[in-house]
């Protein structure tokens, strides 16, 4: 599939029109979205007059903006005006239209973007897995009997599957950078409070995170400028002024200080997750290590926090009506209700501590490489598998090398890599806070020597 | 370890009056399993001393 700025080009350029490429992805979810069930809600109309209007602008001789034409689809956590916003949940398909699109949408349609719908999630996006009891799965498009990971699950399949080029997710403790990674296409979790939350429904606030999820670097670039600014409707949306990557990303990584995550990251994992971080590490002559203290912590920390603020959301509803959760949220929701304020403030403690001590790590490398799952895609349904000589829980596994990253909001994209006759992985590409220009010069190395690429099933 | 004598049933139990969450008798049993589950993962970070000049990092402004 071609990526979303040469498909913009193409589209500015008049060798194709916006209409057409609406119609053409309109009917892919058509006669394809049936195996994958990446899609909770198409907008065809809506959709089509966009990309007439789009197509009408070029006409008068305006540029339309950077993604002119492209269609795109967010995760149904987002708020889309006219539509109600699920975030996979029975109980929200009950809640009244959007009255406003999230700021993250609006800014993509004003540079040209189509919203086409809306993708499927883990009931409020609680989960790693896309298995929604409300909803139905999605599907791995490189296998349909495995998970498309989540809980962007609906966000990389439908990149993973050709259906879109573009799509919008969240990550609280990893839910771009999973699925991202099982799907094989790139997932770009941004520094904590650099893009605006405003109208995505909250998981856990501490964490909440919202991204993108595509098929080049510079697609995952061009998306975070797009996105970048100051949002009143954020309170925690950063007050920096943007800094743009695109322009930097063929710099090179010339006074980039790269090294591999080891200790935590090279444990719990098969040996293919560590063999493309080494794939990775060779292709750019790394073979330096470095050590992110307590990490394992730090992931028990973010699942403590996670717990309760999500339980403490949604606990009127808990109360009033447990029997419309999905029941693979519901009994976590239930128990995250009840821990005890003494571990969620050692939890919010520790995180500060943690923090620092990442700083430091950073005074002396720039970029840290790690898998960004412990194994590819499992089969749908599968509870646990043995590593090693461990059973684990297949759910909580996937986020294992994740949580530890966004607890403390690190910029992280997922680039897709795959060994020979294998199920896509990633590797985490992580950097200081605000850093992202860093990652994605990296990122655009590895590309561009071939290691990394979204990888296109059959 | 003193806690290895805590009851999670009894807990689940009061706690859930205290803040008035019903737990219907069908969800009891996967909540109890997760709250042990959450127990042993909190105990991780339970038992890290963290400096007392460290406090956690409010976004909260006046």
């Amino acid at each position: 599939m071609n990526d979303a700025l040469s498909l913009a080009a193409s589209v500015r350029a008049g060798k194709v029109s916006a209409l057409d490429v609406t119609t053409e992805a309109l009917a892919k979810i058509t006669n394809l979205d049936h195996q994958f069930h990446c899609f909770t809600a198409v907008l065809a109309q809506k959709a089509l007059a966009d990309a007439a209007q789009v197509d009408q602008e070029i006409a008068q001789g305006n540029d339309p903006g950077l993604f002119a034409g492209v269609p795109f689809a967010v995760k149904n956590l987002f708020d889309i005006a006219g539509v109600t916003t699920l975030a996979g949940a029975k109980i929200n398909a009950e809640n009244p239209p959007a009255a406003q699109d999230a700021t993250v949408i609006t800014k993509l349609k004003r540079s040209g973007a189509v919203l086409i719908g809306a993708l499927n999630t883990d009931e409020y996006a609680y989960g790693f897995v896309t298995d929604n009891s409300h909803y139905g799965t999605t599907r791995n498009p490189h296998d349909l009997e495995r998970i498309a990971g989540g809980s962007s699950g609906g966000s990389a399949a439908a990149v993973g599957a050709g259906l879109v080029p573009l799509t919008l997710g969240s990550d609280t403790n990893g839910s771009i950078r999973v699925p991202a990674a099982l799907c094989g296409v790139y997932g770009l979790k941004p520094t904590y409070g650099r893009l605006s939350r405003a109208g995505v429904a909250p998981f856990a606030s501490s964490f909440d995170h919202v991204g993108a999820l595509g098929c080049s670097v510079r697609d995952m670039a061009a998306t975070f400028d797009v996105l970048q600014g100051e949002d009143n409707r954020d309170p925690i949306c950063t007050n920096r002024p943007p800094e743009f990557c695109l322009p930097q990303i063929q710099q090179g990584t010339s006074g980039i200080r790269i090294a591999i995550a080891d200790d935590y990251f090279t444990q719990g994992a098969t040996p293919e997750a560590l063999a493309v971080v080494q794939e990775v590490a060779k292709a750019l002559n790394v073979d330096e290590y470095v050590t992110i203290p307590e990490a394992n912590r730090a992931r028990a920390a973010a699942f403590v926090i996670t717990a309760s603020e999500g339980a403490n959301l949604h606990l009127e509803k808990l109360r009033s009506r447990p029997q419309d959760f999905d029941p693979a949220t519901r009994d976590r929701f239930l128990a995250g209700a009840l821990i005890p304020t003494s571990w969620y403030l050692q939890a919010q403690r520790f995180r500060r501590w943690y923090r620092d001590r990442v700083r430091e790590v950073f005074q002396n490398v720039d970029v840290i490489l790690a898998p960004t799952t412990p194994i590819s895609a499992p089969l749908i349904g599968q509870q646990s598998m043995i590593l090693g000589e461990q059973q684990v829980m297949v759910r909580h596994y996937l986020g294992l090398f994740t949580q530890p990253l966004s607890f403390i909001g690190l910029p992280v994209l997922s680039v897709p890599i795959r060994l020979p006759n294998s199920l896509p992985l990633g590797v985490q590409l992580v950097a200081a806070p605000y850093n992202e220009a860093l990652i994605f010069r990296v990122a655009a190395v590895l590309a561009d020597k071939g290691v990394v690429s979204i990888i296109t099933p059959g | 370890m003193k806690s290895q004598n805590f009851n999670v049933n009894k807990y689940v139990e009061q706690m859930s009056l205290l803040i008035d969450l019903p737990i219907p008798d069908e969800y009891r049993h996967g909540v109890v399993a997760n709250f042990t589950r959450i127990k042993a993962i909190a105990q991780l970070v339970n038992s890290f001393p963290v400096p007392e000049e460290i406090e956690a990092a409010p976004s909260f402004q006046p």
